[in-house]
């Protein structure tokens, strides 16, 4: 088989006319978007290339941070913000150890770039400041050796930020994006359901 | 990782602009959740990175004036997940859902999803994607069909069967404004030399949205042979779309293999065993034997053959309503 | 002197109380530094070279790209990887680059030149007699132990091989068994690695570590100072498991490129190099033959054993075969494996968990065969005195245990014959059980403690808290010693300018630091109550310290604590307090029994294996806090759950690389994967009257055999080695 080829092929049943009808709201319901998400003062797509300065907004304030393309958001939060709640276990981010809020959403920031996080709102572990997740941790010692567990807390909360309510059978399957080597996982089970029973 | 330059573009065009048409140059960032490890470990060494995160139009889905739904290239899983559009192929959902990481969910996209490189363990720990050692090496997660050439790994998507089940097309983008539409039936193929890529898209071509057509009175699912909870990649995986009349008579079916070949495997077989017949356990085993009934195993991957052929069974039964029988 | 021993169970107030992990907090809100953590001023990251090749000669090393790297600020070459120089596993570190980012130092490496000669490769360590082919195998050791003894005139070999064929021929049943249990890693979470800088010709190494006060002499002796000039610190440890015990090479390394560019080096392995050369368990394969009488008694065992601990050979000693359940014949002979692959490392009950799970195995499958409850089995052969453990009234002890066990995994209901459940679609259900033993004898532990007029109370211990609630359980010791509130106390670890206190390897540490701190305690306590006894005018024997006061017992008559630590005068009390194994006390012991039953069930399909309860009753003598204790328990049943169904270490037969050492393809369990845990604590009287027992390893011993059992008795076929992945299961019903 070749590649395929650079031309305006018709296969199928669509066409582009079609295509652009259908998706022609886009454009205007994402223009809002596009502002917010505007890392970069240039209309144009710049190419950057080397150490640039870069803002980063990190648990509600901006950070000055140097970047290279290939720097990681997590190597920025560890090393320049000192910021070591997040951890590097995997390099792949199959361990979870890293998870991180962007805008509001649980990532891993070992695969994150920090140029691409630039406009976005970072929350790191430290931005709970002792919340009922990490409480509940504590109290039903959901922890161990203990270097899983700001992972763990992170993928907890945003959790149960989606199901305040969750269920016991909820929980045990929508918790398998990280991992505890100590064996902490039925203390974490039962500190989430302390948590959404409290409906925090 | 190798130093790169990175780039961040707003539009489709530009996406083209940036991309080269040299194999290697360039390489397209969407959620970062493949991309970025395979640049940790030096397997992919690009000279560019085009992020394409911040293109808007790459973000939505829509429903297109014939029926069909369209998702942008970086429309997140979780995104998928939560759409009410997307509800009638189940077959989808459920793929998403065995990706059981709401991280991966919540960073990755449709598109890297499908475009995602082999999870071959010769390839990435640096012995190329052909690597001549899985003959004879530690295979058990290899190929057992479509093995007979230098491609042994297997396509690592999880959703790419249920979306060729459900006979997508990709949009794909490429230089001078060209565009056309891509059955994902025909996107993926066996590399025969180093370099060359598990799909056709020529370097300087993307993804920007893939299309689905409406549901139309099929039913479709997907079942996924896991060994244990988590973001695991399944042991063997089966994707089926059915459409059956009022008698639960199979008019129509398509039946696709994943985890199991270089490429999603369409199982010309299950489909011809299935259609004129009545959908129960028996037929579903039957197709479920025929969709490996010309498998070649590799020297530690012969219980492959089993589980593809339960996938095959069970995601049948599935998309025609029975339960499993199993986990 | 005072008399050291502990209150009794109505008496306490802190002991033997669910507490909250003192450093619970910390480590929730990742304000915990852990060695990764730590950023000194002006650091270098340094990142390695792993050797890609299993077996290999160095031809050339040519680091000058790499020197010359943008941002690169030194390199270092191994001595073990000098031109000339023959690797015998994948990821030995053979080049160190340190550079002013962690990018710049992967790029480094990235640049630097290696060439090599490939030697043949050995890593098939299940195929004995592939590896006796490629002359791998050495002796091993072994033991017979005959009731019979031979006669004059007979030869000792002959003897043996008859009494042993006799002894089967006689058995009402006999079981010829293959059982395995493959090599899998430490995966500590936080690589192995450190944190260091010099300060005034002094070493101060932030090191992750689960030996504190042993490590700055290992760094000294490999850098020609003396180990004062050394401090090694670590307030937390991501994961140790028996594998963090010394700096190691990479961690002197560090402390020499430190030196040399007169910069802080932070240098941990990368995630594969950690799973390749940082710590693994020995395999163990083993070929049995056992008889039984008519209950199910054993009454002759005779089996060869081997597995490899990497490029030495070594194994599963054969001391402990066979496991727990031992009857008065047998005969155990190992076989060493040496294979390309890195040496092992003590893993959390070394030998015992691959003992238990190639032998209580072959008991369950004795059942299996006799149509009878595996319950009755390990029963029959307790009763009958087969029962080899470190508990001194082990075969009273596993009998309740597993009485309770039992009824935690509602047995009786849930039993059915192997193989003869009944089947919901395609799956299957099923028991299975077993028993370990563990020693867990206190360690050497000192401490200082510091009692100030102002009345506060802090201690100095240079031990460390590996996840087993080090703090907490020294603060609970001291202040129901002094019948003060948990958080009156203060708790010092993790420096090993501390006094010294043992590694926390072999289940030792909360035994250890629970001797030095109740000593230091009770002869704090002495100097106040003689003091306190002055100003209330009493006999100081009458006095006892709870609830914030010394007061006369059974009496309203009492001092204030703050008021009585201001007697003091000027200066604080200041006491040290030491414990040496060895010392005769009633504060701690040694031996535990411990039962485990589990309930799994069995997709007969694919293959899968999914536990749906797993119940664990564990003794561990006099319990400090029940939280932590339980938790440690929980742990080792979710460890034991990824090696009896997920992990292991999968090596590429040619290449003897070692494929899988990235945790996307290392599989453990993830949180969904671990069903419905039970843990029962079993301390009545008889047992806390022992003292504190260490229960870390104990409990990881028995799940892989625990759950084999369960499977076998789902599918009635044995699956024989673990883990019990999808292919072996699928392989062994086909075989059937």
């Amino acid at each position: 088989m070749t590649d395929l080829k650079n031309k305006a092929a018709k296969k199928s049943g669509f066409n582009r006319r079609d295509f652009f009808r259908g998706s022609g709201a886009i454009a205007a319901a994402t223009a809002l978007q596009t502002q917010t998400a505007d890392a970069f003062q240039d209309q144009s797509p710049q190419i950057i290339s080397g150490e640039t300065t870069i803002t980063l907004n990190v648990n509600g304030k901006d950070h000055q941070v140097k970047a290279e393309p290939r720097t990681t958001l997590l190597e920025v939060l560890r090393y320049q913000l000192d910021l070591t709640g997040a951890k590097p276990v995997s390099s792949d981010g199959s361990s979870g150890a890293s998870t991180i809020f962007v805008d509001g959403k649980p990532m891993t920031a070992s695969t994150i770039l920090a140029l691409q996080a630039a406009g976005k709102k970072i929350e790191t572990v430290e931005s709970l400041g002792g919340d009922a997740v990490q409480q509940a941790f504590v109290k039903y010692d959901a922890e161990q050796c203990g270097f899983c567990t700001p992972g763990f807390v992170m993928a907890v909360r945003s959790f149960l930020n989606k199901k305040p309510n969750a269920s016991e059978a909820e929980i045990r399957s929508g918790l398998n994006g990280n991992i505890c080597r100590c064996g902490t996982y039925a203390n974490i089970v039962e500190a989430a359901i302390s948590v959404a029973k409290g409906g925090n | 990782m190798k130093a790169f330059e990175y780039a961040s573009p707003r539009t489709e065009a530009e996406v083209v602009q940036l991309l080269s048409a040299e194999p290697g140059k360039t390489e397209i960032l969407a959620g970062g959740t493949d991309l970025v490890g395979l640049m940790k470990k030096m397997i992919v060494t690009p000279d560019r990175v085009v992020n394409i995160m911040d293109v808007p139009t790459l973000k939505s889905i829509d429903e297109l004036p014939d029926g069909s739904v369209s998702i942008g290239a970086t429309v997140t899983l979780d995104d998928i997940l939560a759409h009410p559009y997307l509800d009638v192929y189940p077959a989808i959902k459920q793929a998403i859902r065995g990706i059981s990481s709401m991280q991966l969910q919540a960073q990755g996209t449709l598109g890297g999803e499908v475009c995602q490189r082999p999870r071959c363990w010769f390839y990435r720990n640096g012995d190329g994607l052909l690597s001549q050692g899985v003959a004879e090496g530690a295979n058990e997660f290899h190929a057992i069909l479509g093995n007979s050439g230098p491609a042994k790994f297997v396509n690592s998507s999880r959703i790419a069967p249920a979306l060729i089940a459900l006979d997508a097309q990709l949009r794909v983008l490429g230089p001078d404004d060209a565009e056309q539409f891509v059955p994902l039936a025909e996107f993926f193929r066996s590399p025969q030399r180093e370099g060359q890529r598990e799909h056709v898209l020529a370097p300087n071509q993307f993804v920007s949205h893939i299309v689905l057509p409406p549901i139309e009175g099929r039913t479709c699912a997907t079942y996924e042979v896991r060994h244990g909870e988590g973001p695991d990649y399944p042991l063997a995986a089966a994707a089926a779309a059915l459409r059956l009349n009022g008698f639960g008579i199979v008019q129509d079916a398509n039946v696709v293999l994943g985890q199991v070949a270089p490429m999603p495997w369409i199982s010309q077989e299950a489909i011809a065993v299935l259609r004129g017949r009545k959908v129960d356990v028996a037929l579903a085993e039957a197709a479920g034997e025929a969709a490996v009934s010309r498998a070649t195993p590799l020297s530690q991957n012969e219980y492959k053959v089993q589980l593809a052929k339960v996938a095959v069974k069970r995601a049948i039964l599935l998309a025609a309503g029975y339960e499993t029988g199993g986990f | 002197m005072a008399e050291y021993t502990w209150p009794s169970r109505e008496a306490t107030a802190v002991i033997g109380k669910e507490v909250d992990r003192l450093d619970g907090m910390a480590k929730a809100t990742g304000a915990a530094k852990y060695t990764y953590d730590v950023n000194l001023k002006n650091q270098l990251i340094a990142v390695a070279l792993g050797c890609p090749h299993a077996h290999c000669k160095i031809t050339k090393l040519d680091v000058s790209a790499a020197e010359k790297t943008p941002g690169v600020v030194a390199v270092h070459i191994f001595e073990h990887a000098a031109v000339g120089r023959e690797v015998e596993w994948e990821g030995e570190l053979l080049a160190v680059v340190a550079a002013e980012s962690e990018a710049a130092a992967k790029a480094g490496v990235a640049a630097i030149k290696l060439e090599y000669d490939e030697l043949p490769v050995f890593v098939d360590d299940e195929d004995l007699a592939a590896a006796e082919k490629a002359g791998r195998t050495g002796k091993g050791g072994g033991k017979t132990e005959l009731e019979r003894e031979p006669g004059d005139d007979d030869d000792e070999d002959e003897f043996v091989e008859k009494e042993i064929a006799r002894l089967l021929k006689e058995s009402k049943y006999v079981v010829e068994g293959y059982y395995g249990i493959d090599a899998i890693t430490h995966c500590c979470l936080e690589p192995h690695g450190s944190t260091v800088e010099w300060k005034d010709g002094k070493l101060l190494a932030y090191l992750s570590t689960q030996n504190v006060s042993g490590t700055d002499e290992g760094f000294a002796n490999d850098l020609g100072i003396t180990s004062s000039d050394v401090e090694v610190k670590c307030d937390y440890i991501g994961g140790g498991f028996g594998s963090k015990f010394a700096p190691d090479y990479w961690g002197v390394a560090a402390a020499k490129i430190s030196k040399e560019t007169g910069r802080p080096i932070k240098f941990l392995l990368s995630r594969d190099q950690e799973l390749k050369i940082a710590g693994n368990r020995p395999s163990g394969y083993i070929n049995v033959k056992i008889g039984a009488d008519e209950n199910g008694v054993l009454t002759v065992w005779d089996s060869v054993h081997w597995g490899t601990a990497g490029y030495k050979g070594g194994g599963v000693s054969q001391t402990v075969m066979p496991y727990v359940i031992r009857p008065k014949n047998y005969r155990r002979i190992a076989t060493t494996v040496a294979t390309n692959t890195a040496q092992s490392r003590a893993w959390r009950a070394p030998n015992h968990p691959q003992a238990c799970a190639m032998s209580q195995t072959a008991i369950d499958d004795m059942a299996a065969k006799m149509g009878a409850n595996s319950y009755d089995v390990f029963a029959a052969n307790l009763r009958a005195g087969n029962v080899d453990s470190q508990h001194p009234d082990a075969a009273n002890v596993y009998l309740a245990e597993m009485e309770r066990c039992a009824e935690l995994i509602d047995w009786k209901a849930n039993w059915h014959p192997h193989g003869k459940g009944k089947a919901k679609g395609s799956i299957v259900d099923g028991l299975g059980m077993a028993l370990h033993t563990w020693g867990g004898t206190a360690n050497n532990s000192d401490c200082r403690l510091k009692v100030s007029p102002d009345g506060s109370v802090e201690a100095f211990c240079g031990s460390q808290d590996l996840g087993t609630g080090t703090r907490t359980v020294i603060a609970q010791v001291l202040a129901e010693t002094f019948g003060l509130g948990i958080d009156q106390v203060r708790v010092n670890i993790g420096s090993s300018k501390y006094p010294a206190s043992g590694a926390s390897g072999g289940s030792t540490t909360v035994g250890g630091v629970c001797e030095s701190h109740r000593r230091a305690g009770l002869d704090a306590l002495d100097k106040l109550f003689e003091l306190a006894a002055k100003e209330l005018g009493v006999d100081a024997a009458s006095l006892e310290a709870v609830g914030g006061k010394i007061r006369v017992k059974g009496s309203d008559k009492s001092i204030a604590w703050k008021k009585a630590c201001t007697l003091l005068g000027m200066k604080p009390l200041e006491i040290n307090a030491s414990y040496k194994r060895g010392d005769v006390s009633t504060l701690s012991s040694s031996g535990v029994c411990g039962v485990q039953m589990a309930h799994v069930e069995v997709d007969k399909e694919t293959g899968v294996i999914k536990v749906k309860k797993f119940v664990a009753v564990q003794d561990q003598g006099l319990v400090i806090n029940p939280k932590t204790c339980k938790s440690q328990i929980y742990g080792a049943m979710i460890m034991g759950i990824a090696a009896a169904l997920y992990e292991r270490r999968i090596t590429d037969p040619k290449s003897g690389a070692f494929v899988n050492a990235e945790l996307a393809d290392y599989k453990l369990a993830r949180l969904g994967d671990i069903g419905e845990l039970v843990v029962d604590l079993y301390e009545p009287e008889s047992e806390r009257q022992r003292g504190v027992i260490g229960n870390g390893e104990p409990p990881a011993i028995s799940p892989k055999a625990a759950i084999a059992n369960a499977v076998a008795n789902a599918l009635g076929v044995r699956v024989p080695v673990v883990p019990l992945t999808p292919k072996r299961v699928l392989d062994a019903l086909a075989k059937a």
